[in-house]
């Protein structure tokens, strides 16, 4: 068989007839009604996907806080824990108060 | 009066919504022939075109009217397309032998005689389109634009966004690929 006849002949056919134009009836109603709802919900949508994305944000940054914390009290044997230098820095105004009495 | 494209446009982007309406209603089934083109199943062809719409009312303000609206439409109409091509890439890999008796009957009818298989015949447009749908989307979309509607390399390259040398290599291997395809037909029907 003439395999470039039957593209041509096949494409030739495709061409003959060109496809509907037909619009379904109220078409462009069913379009404006799809926008206006669109338009309702886009600030609520806007504003849920900003809260995701602040979850988001706060997991990663609660990850690298942790995977540093991990590593850096691993490295840090011979000085004070963590929780030990937390607590000295979070109380060292309370302790120099004292001081003064 | 009839409001032009850019007034209405330009009542949209102040926020009359309503003045869209009238943009849908002219250029509807110019979409809808498009569409039709791409996609069998009405339901298909209507979410395309509402797609369209759609895209075309997030994106307005971004059209600069440097060139008819009817052409910056036309443009998000062919990516819209293309995208429902690629995300519906289904049954490419089937074979040719669910084909309609009509369409066998015309196929033998070519390998006896070209010429007494008629162009015009419903079995050979149900054949082109069956041939279309095994094709990638790329090759399929610009035998579309090309051989079917008769666009130039440089419409087809405004209208897809591929640079002009592109649209040449993709046409090459889209005429090849259905050559391909109509081979692996006649084989699997003949063999």
């Amino acid at each position: 068989m003439k395999i470039d006849e039957l593209q041509k002949k096949l494409l030739a056919s495709a061409r003959s007839k060109p496809p509907s134009d037909h619009v379904p009836y109220a078409f462009e109603q069913r379009v404006m009604a799809h926008l206006r709802s669109q338009s309702r919900t886009d600030k609520w949508t806007l504003w849920s996907v900003a809260l995701w994305r602040a979850a988001a944000s706060c997991i990663a940054i609660m990850l690298l806080t942790g995977i540093w914390v991990y590593f850096a009290a691993d490295s840090n044997t011979s000085g004070d824990p963590l929780a030990v230098a937390l607590e000295n820095t979070v109380l060292a105004s309370l302790d120099s108060a004292g001081d003064s009495w | 009066m009839e409001l032009t494209d850019r007034e209405l446009i330009a009542a949209v982007l102040k926020g009359e919504t309503e003045g869209f309406e009238a943009l849908v209603k002219k250029y509807q089934n110019r979409i809808f022939a498009m569409a039709r083109r791409y996609a069998r199943r009405e339901s298909e062809v209507e979410d395309i075109v509402q797609e369209v719409f759609i895209k075309a009312f997030q994106k307005l303000d971004s059209y600069r009217a440097e060139a008819p609206f009817e052409h910056w439409l036309m443009r998000l109409s062919v990516r819209t397309c293309y995208d429902f091509l690629r995300n519906h890439q289904r049954n490419r890999e089937s074979a040719f032998t669910d084909m309609t008796d009509q369409e066998t009957d015309w196929l033998e009818r070519f390998a006896v005689d070209p010429d007494t298989a008629v162009e015009t015949a419903d079995a050979a447009r149900d054949l082109v389109e069956r041939v279309l749908c095994q094709l990638p989307p790329a090759a399929r979309l610009i035998l579309t634009l090309l051989e079917i509607e008769g666009r130039s390399i440089k419409e087809i390259s405004e209208l897809t966004g591929w640079s002009i040398s592109l649209v040449k290599i993709r046409a090459f291997r889209a005429r090849a690929a259905m050559r391909k395809c109509l081979a692996k037909m006649t084989v699997e029907k003949y063999m």
